[in-house]
């Protein structure tokens, strides 16, 4: 049951349930707590149930953006 | 990708080299999740960080804190129907002086590992047997919970059950602050924060000062976590703030938050090896009291001692030591013959200690 870090894509909604997919391996999850997610968003997934849409998909995209909020040394 | 990756790392290392060597006196951070505790061995950043920061990890383990007591009532309702009892991976290994799932099993008795709580409900679909869910989880995992429970209510199904061990984190923190344990700034869990927004833990930092920020998975999210709570410590400010930004809302999820409430009232409960929080467990309403087992069968109150003499469990979910500090670590007490519960889920330190142990130094080298 431990947190699963990595985003799936929704490929396929069916009722209350979606089929989402990690690179090729594919998922079934509950969107109940997701109401408006469509197909191709990127969900947070635990133990079986979508809980959250995903913003951004790629996590070096928001680090970087938080890293220009900061104001540190530039590289 | 690796190296704007290893750019970026070395970046924030060398801004919290210099932070740190700013601030210069000790610096204790917490987590309290056991997947952040895994991207921190992983990422190997205790050995990256200047000697004067120093993580630790807190209750992050939701099977380890379970109580002996509940596992082991749910074994003796068991025993007096027949059921079908399911239970996640982790929670089916913990050990109890009255044996694990996994030794009921052994008995004879019908225990199944699920890997959702929608697993196990779709097996009471198929099935005419009574199915029992024993529902461990903080709050990620009793939105699942309150989900399946609303579908359960809506079609009327009678031969679902749960035995409801389900906790919330921040009254864990809360308890450690007022039990003695020193904590400078918190690492917050970024998925139980999905579920209950920034807002959930703010009280903590207005009520006790303790500097926040809401983290996600990455090593490179925990380093950056890192640098934004020395940040708020080297400029004295008392924040939270929301590194996750990119799931995790100011209000949460508010669908989950209300399923919960729907179904779930908040009570004082046992944590196994840290004792009596105030206000931490989740139990069904009265109106829906019918959905937990313990309304239709019993158990006998029980008392059993948490954990084996010598086992370190409850020092290490009050971060109060790491799992290297306890003398049966690595030796009698491994993943293929675990001692206490910290050293079976793969969420518990000593299990995540243990993984990660024969690795070298973090692939990130240390900038200062």
């Amino acid at each position: 049951m431990m947190c699963l870090a990595i985003p799936g894509k929704v490929i396929k909604i069916c009722g209350s349930t979606a089929i989402i997919d990690y690179g090729g391996v594919r998922r079934e999850a509950r969107i109940d707590f997701v109401p408006d997610v469509k197909v191709g968003d990127y969900v947070i997934v635990h133990t079986g149930f979508a809980i959250e849409i995903l913003k951004e998909k790629d996590a070096l995209e928001s680090i970087n953006a938080w890293m220009e909020v900061l104001g540190g040394n530039d590289e | 990708m690796m190296n704007k990756r290893s750019a970026l790392a070395r970046r924030i290392v060398e801004e919290i080299n210099e932070i740190a060597r700013a601030i210069g006196r000790e610096v204790r951070i917490m987590d309290i999740c056991g997947t952040h505790e895994d991207t921190i061995n992983r990422g190997g950043i205790r050995e990256i960080l200047p000697r004067n920061i120093h993580l630790f990890a807190g209750p992050g383990c939701p099977v380890c804190i379970t109580p002996v007591e509940d596992i082991a009532a749910m074994m003796k309702i068991a025993e007096q129907k027949d059921m079908i009892v399911t239970t996640f991976g982790d929670m089916y290994r913990i050990p109890t002086p009255r044996g694990s799932f996994s030794d009921f099993r052994a008995r004879g008795y019908d225990v199944r590992v699920v890997y959702s709580i929608y697993d196990a409900y779709r097996l009471a679909l198929k099935n005419d047997r009574l199915v029992v869910h024993f529902s461990p989880g903080f709050e990620t995992t009793t939105a699942p919970t309150a989900g399946i429970l609303s579908e359960v209510v809506e079609r009327k199904i009678e031969n679902f059950r749960i035995y409801s061990v389900h906790r919330l984190t921040p009254p864990a923190v809360e308890y450690l602050l007022k039990e003695g344990t020193r904590i400078d700034a918190l690492i917050t869990p970024g998925h139980v924060s999905a579920i209950i927004g920034v807002r959930g833990w703010r009280y903590l930092t207005e009520n006790y000062g303790i500097p926040q920020v809401i983290s996600g998975f990455d090593p490179l999210d925990v380093l950056l976590s890192i640098l934004m709570l020395l940040k708020m410590i080297q400029e004295g400010r008392k924040d939270i703030e929301n590194e996750y930004s990119r799931v995790v809302e100011e209000d949460g999820n508010i669908e989950a938050q209300e399923k919960i409430e729907r179904f779930f009232t908040v009570r004082d409960a046992k944590w196994r090896a840290l004792g009596i929080i105030p206000k931490s467990g989740l139990y069904l309403r009265d109106e829906y009291q019918w959905l937990d087992i313990r309304s239709e069968i019993d158990a006998p109150a029980m008392e059993l001692p948490d954990l084996e003499a010598g086992c370190r469990c409850g020092e290490i979910l009050r971060g109060l030591a790491l799992p290297d500090e306890c003398p049966l670590f690595g030796r009698v007490c491994t993943p293929s013959t675990p001692v206490g519960p910290c050293m079976v889920s793969s969420e518990g330190t000593c299990s995540v200690f243990y993984k990660y142990r024969k690795r070298g130094m973090g692939a990130m080298e240390n900038g200062g």
